[in-house]
């Protein structure tokens, strides 16, 4: 059961990554994209990180997808203004690289033997209060650190969107 | 299902991403194609994590979501900033430095 769900969602999320950087209108891919982090959300249900998988749909597919489309509607681009790939070369070109990249990455994982390894989530599962016990004992200097850094990724943003600095 | 199948998935998102970052011209698709990449380390993440059985690598993960965000927004401010005064999202176009 678990095997069948993860070639599901294996496809949905493989598939709307490769709809998403081949679509010629902004809105198509990032939609597309969006249906390929809810998939990536189903891998994670199925590892038992149950917390990360809503936290993906909240963060990634709702609250960045919809910055991506409120962008794109918000620059009004026609769509004879972008071009999509630069002709055949770059086709053949970045197959040819893409597939050795993967080569070599099934090559390594073949080799440390990881093929071999069935995956069980073990150990305790990734819920709200087993997360959070962790994030806030051994890692909340780091999570400090984090609300800065969106503080001041939310200031620069208004600073660089603003007409005129006065 | 195995940890290879789950390396292997986040590998084949990695370069799909990476496809797009270095195929498309389109600021916005690039930005797009960098989150993908980010989604597959995390997926690799989370897979390990799951095989170790700790916890650790999910909160890498939730750290690494926070700054995906914070990313994007910075991102697409410079797009709209870029837009401002060339009225273009081709990457090819943004050359300012070079004349």
């Amino acid at each position: 059961m678990t095997t069948f769900f993860f070639w599901a969602f294996a496809v949905v999320v493989a598939g709307s990554a490769l709809l998403a950087i081949t679509r010629r209108n902004g809105v198509a891919a990032a939609l597309w994209a969006a249906s390929s982090f809810v998939g990536i959300a189903g891998v994670f249900v199925l590892l038992g990180a149950y917390f990360l998988a809503v936290v993906e749909v909240l963060v990634y597919a709702g609250a960045i997808m919809v910055l991506f489309l409120f962008v794109i509607m918000l620059l009004n681009l026609r769509e004879t203004d972008l071009r999509v790939l630069e002709g055949p070369r770059m086709h053949v070109g970045g197959a040819i690289l893409g597939a050795l990249f993967l080569a070599g990455l099934v090559w390594t994982c073949r080799r440390s033997g990881l093929f071999e390894v069935p995956l069980e989530p073990k150990g305790p599962a990734g819920e709200t209060g087993t997360v959070a016990a962790p994030l806030f004992r051994d890692y909340v200097l780091p999570f400090e650190i984090v609300s800065f850094l969106l503080l001041a990724a939310m200031v620069g943003a208004v600073l660089l969107t603003k007409r005129k600095l006065s | 299902m195995t940890v290879g199948h789950l390396v292997t998935l986040a590998g084949v998102l990695f370069t799909l991403g990476m496809l797009g970052v270095l195929s498309r011209r389109n600021i916005l698709i690039i930005l797009l194609s960098v989150e993908l990449m980010l989604n597959a380390a995390a997926l690799a993440l989370v897979a390990f994590a799951s095989y170790r059985g700790n916890l650790d690598g999910q909160v890498m993960v939730f750290f690494a979501i926070a700054v995906a965000a914070a990313e994007v927004a910075v991102g697409l401010a410079l797009v709209i900033a870029l837009f401002r005064i060339r009225v273009t999202v081709d990457a090819d176009q943004v050359n300012l430095l070079k004349q």
